[in-house]
Formats: C-alpha cells, structure tokens, sequence
C-alpha cells in the first residue's frame, strides 16, 4: 500500500474524480478531518445555543416560559453530553488527529483509510441519533449528562422513555466510531512515521493526540458496557442497576441493581474522558507556542513523559467524582492522593510553557493569543480542582457552582481555547487561505474576557451555596439578591459570547473564498506537516518521494541558521537537532 | 521498539498486524470491565443465585479449541480444507451457544430473572457477536488466504478462546464468596 512505499505516482493518479468520493465518501485523511471537524463544530453551535436557553432561565426565572422544569433539565443534560462528547471528542481525535497525525509523521494517509472513512459517518449517524430525540414523544432525556440510574430510567424524568433509549443508543454507536478512529491513529503512529520521524521527534501534538486516543480505547468500553446493561435495564428489564423500588406509588419489577455500579463504571470512562479532551489540548498549544514565541519548547521530554504519565494516572482517580455517594475513608484517601499527585506532571507541564515563553520571540498572532488565554485559564480551573480533590472540601461544594465553575474553566473554556487556537494556526494549510485577523481578534477578545465574567463569579456563587441543578432560585432565603443581580450579569455575558462565537463561523465559512491567500508555511513553523509539496496537500500528501526527517519538529532561532526555524527534513547538516539525551548537544554531521 | 529509536521501514509489522493488537486489547478492556461489573454487582447484592451450567458449554468449548487448533495449522500452511473446517466449527460453536441458551430457557431461567442469567445471557451474547465478527473475517480470508493473513485470524481465534475460558470460568465458578475474599473481606 502506498503509505509504506517510497516511491509514489503522482498524487492525482490515485486521487478519486467524481466529486462523491473526493469530498463525501472520501478516504483522505485531510477531507475526513474536515468532515469530522464540520459535524462537530454543527453539534457544538446547538449545544451552546441549549446553554443559552439555560442562562436565560437563570437570569430571568420565570420570564420565559417555554423553558419549564422540563426542558431546563433536557438542556443541561444534552448540553452536557453534545459538548463533552460531540463536540470535544469528536474535534480533538476525529477532527485535529485526522489531519494531524499522517502529515506530522510523514504518512501518506492513516493506515485503514476504509475504516477511517467509516468512522466519520458512524460518527455522523450517532450524531443523528442523539439529536433525533429533541424530535420524539417526551423529548430527550434529562437526567444529566451522567446518566445515573434509577432516576434516568423512572418517569417522572423527563424522557425517560424514549429519549434515553435513544442517548443510550447514540452513544454506544459513537463509541463504534471512535474505536475505528482509534484503530486507526494508534496504529498510523506506530506503524506509518516516515524515515527519521523516532517517537522522540514527533510534536507534541501528535503526542498527546496518542496518548489521548489510547485513553479512549481503554476508557470508552466502561461507557459501552454501562450503556448496554441500561439499556437493558430500560428495554428488557433487567436490574443490573435498578434497585427494587416504589416509583410514583408503582412497585417496580427491579430488584436488587446497583446503581453505585453504574457510577463506578461512569466515572472509569468519565475522568479519563477529561483526559482525552485535555491532552490533544496540551499537545496542540505546546506547538503553538513554540511556533509563535518562535522557540523549542522547553524539556520536550518531560512533557512526553507527563502527557505518558497523566494518561496513566487518569485511570486510577475515578471515584473522586463520587466522594459525595460516600465511600470508604480509605478509598476516600486514596483517589483524593493519586488526585493531587496529577497535579506534579500538570504542574511540570505549565512550568515548561511558561519556561518556553521565558525570553522568546512572543509574536502576539491570534493562534498565540488563544494559546496564552489556554495557559492562565488552565491554571485557574486546574487550581480549583486542587480545592475539589479534597474530600472534604469536595462534599460542602459538590452541590454548588464552584463545581460547575471548575470544569468549565479546566475542560470546557481551556480545551476550546486550544481548538480555536489550532484552528487559526492551520487553516492556512488546510485551505489554503488565512482567517481574518480582525475578526479573529474580536473573537478572541469577546470569548477570553466575556467567559472570564461568566465563570469567575460561579465560583463566588459556588461557596456562597448557590445549588446547581435547580430550575429556578427563587424563594429560597439563603440565596441574596445579590446573587440574583451576579446570575443576570452572568446570562447577558454567556449570550455576548455566545453570538460571538458567530462571528468565528462567519470567519471560517467567509475566509474560505475571500481570506487572504496563504503561503505555504505562513507562521515559519519547523514541523513537518508545512513542508508538503503542495500546499494544501494533495492526495497522498507527499507527491512522489517519502520525506526523511532529520530532527525533531522545534528547531527555532538556531544560532547560526539561515532561517529562524529549521524544517524537520531539511538536510541533516543544517543542524537544530534535537538534545541528546546525555543533555549535551547534539554534534552537527559535517 | 525502543521509544527513541525507529525501525527501518520494510521491517516494520504490517498494520493489520499492529491494529489487530490494539484492537485485541480493546476488547480486553471491555470483557474486563463486563467482568468487573459482573463481580461487582455479585458483591454489592443479596439476591445472587448461582446458575448450573448447561452441559452444552463444554461442546462449545471444544469446538472453539477444535477452531483454534485448526487455525493454527491452516496458519502454518495446510490446505485449505482446514480453513473451512475452522469456520464450520465457529458455526457450530454459536449454534451450540444458543443450544446452551435455549437449555436454559426450557430451565425457566429468565433474562430479566436472578442477574446471574442476566449476566449469563448478556455476556454470551456480547462474545458470540465477537466471534460472528470474527467469522465477517474468516470469510474474507477464505477469499483471498495470504499466509499472513489466515495468521492474524489465527491469533484472533486464540483470543476468542481464551476470552471464552475466562468467560466460563467466571459465569461457572466465580461464586459471591471468592469475591468477598478478593475483596479482602475474608470467606463470608
């Protein structure tokens, strides 16, 4: 197969002509990304706009009454899960692993493109699924994007008949996309670098990309295993987790079922999945800040040892979710330890960007921007998380906004920090043109600072007690009406940025025929994926010849150099090699 | 393969072979994770019955031993014969799988009864559509039976053995006793 030889026809040989098989039953990686990356941004658009809906109710109870008890807690449920999943995911793995990964390492394609391309459309149809069930008899569920049993199976719930079938359904056909995805870039990675390209010198993104994808193929079969066995529950009426209980003066024909299991298994998916939505994180802005401060990131090793690490450690933290379902005080110990123990490799991450930006070139680019607004919005949620891996700071603020607070911050505004970062770093490449900067600046601006002035005061809400979950705030004493004031300030900051996010779909909708025309390297970067004969790449990438890689993908401002970068195959005499690993370094050949 | 180092490109596995390993080591993570809710609701409930296993398990495993060997030796270059003679033995394994099933049925043991059949049916079910996948496989390797290929089928085939092994141990054997044990709690 082609990936594997040298020697190559000319890429349009092989490239499919009609446009069906070129554009929607494609098997290129790079139109796969874009498919991937289409959907998801669609799915996202409708899970902020549920979020809105969500605000307005909090903002101003009562004023808008369509959004009753119901459909509140539909959208927070479908909010929850179309962003985690949907969106985050699909955009990370399915959409920047796609396109990332055989142009970083030197392949021609990912290694089963047939199943790549199935994958994106099993994707699609999950996608369908899930959003079929805003159309059916008692609407999606809303049992939280959690999930927990017995009361997303009970009526009383709202979708508890259909609607859950349904997100049970979509996702257990989403994780048949992502395992056929993962198949595929796990495999790509090992299999399919081109000469040179060691795991060493692979850039960070495609590291953590990796690392990320293992993540998912280990952790999604506990959402797989707990979803059938509720589907089960809910169809066939089995009590794998429904325990005998009275419902709406019912006796039921459960008996016995364990709904602690289901937040067992939830939650050994459920925290790695913080990790398969971060790493790509990680891996991305690492590059885009060695690019744009126009410097090797610092200790490149340690942050492949730390993503290896995190990943680990992600698998054996899982109950701290669940410290409020009560626990032994030593099980209690033990995953709030190996909680706080992941903050060392995080830390050693945040240290080694900002070491990176120590003295470098900082060009204040829009990629750099949205990498620098990652880094101290990182920190921040990271740090509340250091408050909530406490046990017993975790039970007082579990019920409270400083939760929602926290993994918004951490998960939800960090991550697309990263993505709308990436987004404008490699347009160029994928299009061929550049987003407007303009725009791209009021984006940054409206969503940096306006998400600050939507979370920033949950978590002043969250230890003032305010309770998530609830419809409505009204009449309860102990809420002041200075939180009311905070909750509306709050609504109209989300709906600013909210529509703000319109003006970044306008952008890359308009810049795809009127953007400035790219180069083919426009930000000088020095990894691979930049230096394809044809920009953006052909079918097959590489036209003819396989690259050889003579270092690794971070040669900036090399004394002595041409250029401030170096190209990862420019001709090993060029230098900016990597550091050995006796930290000496590396001799140039003569 | 060491991390830093890399291996020339034609001595490199073929992907299939690399992918199959992965994707033997997501089913793993499933099974494990069925068996560990199977342990786990065994232990947090008072309602566990354990199941007689009908005799028509220990046909279904000689048959998918009876594939495995067979495999192997088609693997190791036999004819063709041997091939089929595996995926007719895959066959008859799924239909003494739902002979087992339907021995159970006539027992009145119930789905929705003791989770112990539930588990029962539920795990069968998930490794007979394992091997029905493996059987998809076996049909495109009977069309075009490279040497290499009817090796990954055959490594394939070991696996849904010896996750069946684990299976049965478990369903006939894993009593709510040795899990307490396990769990440190001593014999109850």
């Amino acid at each position: 197969m082609s990936y594997a030889d040298d020697h190559h026809h000319e890429h349009d040989d092989h490239a499919p002509k009609s446009w069906f098989y070129r554009y929607v039953w494609s098997q290129d990686h790079k139109v796969i990304a874009v498919q991937y990356a289409s959907i998801a941004i669609l799915v996202g658009l409708i899970g902020l706009v549920l979020s809105n809906l969500m605000r307005l109710q909090i903002g101003y109870p009562g004023q808008f009454e369509f959004i009753n008890a119901e459909r509140y807690y539909q959208y927070v449920t479908m909010h929850g899960m179309i962003m985690v999943i949907y969106l985050l995911t699909a955009l990370f793995l399915g959409g920047f692993g796609n396109y990332l990964i055989p142009l970083m390492i030197g392949a021609r394609d990912m290694v089963f493109p047939y199943m790549n391309m199935l994958s994106v459309w099993v994707y699609f149809l999950s996608v369908l699924i899930l959003l079929a069930s805003f159309f059916i008899p008692g609407g999606p569920t809303g049992g939280g994007w959690t999930l927990y049993p017995p009361a997303v199976i009970l009526p009383g719930t709202p979708g508890h008949d259909g609607g859950i079938i349904l997100m049970l359904v979509s996702l257990v056909v989403f994780i048949v996309a992502t395992t056929m995805g993962g198949l595929n870039y796990v495999t790509t990675v090992l299999q399919a670098r081109c000469r040179g390209m060691t795991l060493m010198r692979m850039p960070l993104s495609v590291w953590g990309i990796f690392v990320a994808t293992i993540l998912a193929l280990l952790a999604f079969p506990a959402l797989f295993v707990s979803g059938v066995m509720m589907l089960l529950d809910e169809t066939a009426g089995t009590s794998f987790f429904m325990p005998a209980l009275v419902s709406m003066g019912q006796v039921t024909d459960y008996k016995g079922g364990s709904p602690l299991l289901f937040q067992h298994l939830f939650w050994f998916f459920g925290h790695p999945e913080v990790y398969i939505v971060a790493l790509p994180a990680f891996g991305l802005v690492s590059d885009l800040i060695s690019v744009h401060a126009r410097k090797a990131i610092f200790g490149y090793r340690t942050m492949v040892w730390a993503i290896v690490i995190i990943g680990g450690l992600s698998f054996v933290v899982w109950a701290h979710h669940m410290f409020v379902a009560g626990m032994n005080p030593w099980f209690g110990f033990f995953f709030a330890t190996s909680t706080l123990i992941i903050a060392v490799p995080t830390a050693i991450k945040v240290y080694n960007w900002a070491l990176t930006l120590w003295r470098g070139d900082i060009h204040m680019t829009v990629p750099m921007l949205f990498a620098l607004a990652f880094l101290m919005t990182f920190v921040l949620g990271g740090l509340t998380g250091l408050f909530l891996g406490n046990v017993s700071v975790d039970i007082p603020l579990s019920g409270t906004y400083f939760v929602v607070a926290h993994f918004h911050m951490v998960m939800g505004v960090a991550p697309l920090l990263v993505v709308f970062g990436a987004i404008y770093h490699w347009y160029p490449k994928i299009f061929g043109r550049m987003l407007n900067d303009t725009i791209g600046m009021w984006h940054f601006w409206i969503t940096f600072l306006g998400t600050y002035v939507i979370y920033f005061p949950m978590h002043y809400l969250g230890v003032l007690g305010m309770p998530r979950r609830y419809h409505h705030y009204t009449d309860y004493q102990f809420i002041p009406p200075s939180a009311h004031v905070l909750n509306e300030l709050i609504t109209i900051a989300a709906l600013i940025v909210g529509a703000a996010q319109l003006l970044f779909v306008f952008n890359l909708v308009w810049s795809l025929k009127h953007g400035r025309v790219a180069n083919s390297n426009p930000w000088r970067a020095a990894s691979l994926e930049w230096f394809t004969p044809h920009s953006p790449p052909h079918h097959g990438n590489w036209g003819a010849t396989l690259p050889t890689v003579h270092r690794w993908a971070y040669a900036y401002s090399v004394p002595g150099a041409k250029e401030d970068f170096i190209a990862q195959n420019a001709p090993a005499a060029d230098g900016g090699q990597e550091p050995s690993q006796d930290h000496e370094p590396r001799q140039v050949p003569a | 393969m060491s991390i830093a180092g890399t291996l020339p490109l034609n001595d490199r596995p073929a992907p299939a072979a690399i992918g199959l390993w992965v994707f033997i080591g997501v089913a793993s993570a499933l099974f494990g994770l069925f068996l560990a809710a199977y342990a786990m609701r065994m232990d947090q409930a008072p309602d566990w019955t354990r199941l007689a296993l009908p005799w028509q398990l220990w046909l279904s495993t000689a048959l998918l031993v009876a594939g495995s060997v067979l495999l192997s030796q088609a693997a190791s270059g036999s004819s063709r014969s041997t091939l089929i003679g595996a995926g007719v033995c895959a066959v008859a394994f799924v239909i003494s799988q739902f002979w087992a099933w339907q021995a159970l049925a006539d027992a009145r043991v119930s789905f929705t009864g003791n989770p112990a059949a539930s588990f029962f049916y539920l795990l069968t079910a998930m490794h007979g559509l394992h091997v029905a996948g493996g059987l998809i496989a076996w049909a495109r390797v009977l069309r075009r039976p490279a040497r290499e290929r009817v090796a990954l089928l055959a490594r394939y085939w070991h696996f849904l053995l010896a996750l069946w092994l684990v299976l049965f141990a478990a369903l006939g054997w894993l009593t709510p006793q040795i899990v307490a044990f396990i769990c440190g709690r001593g014999w109850a």
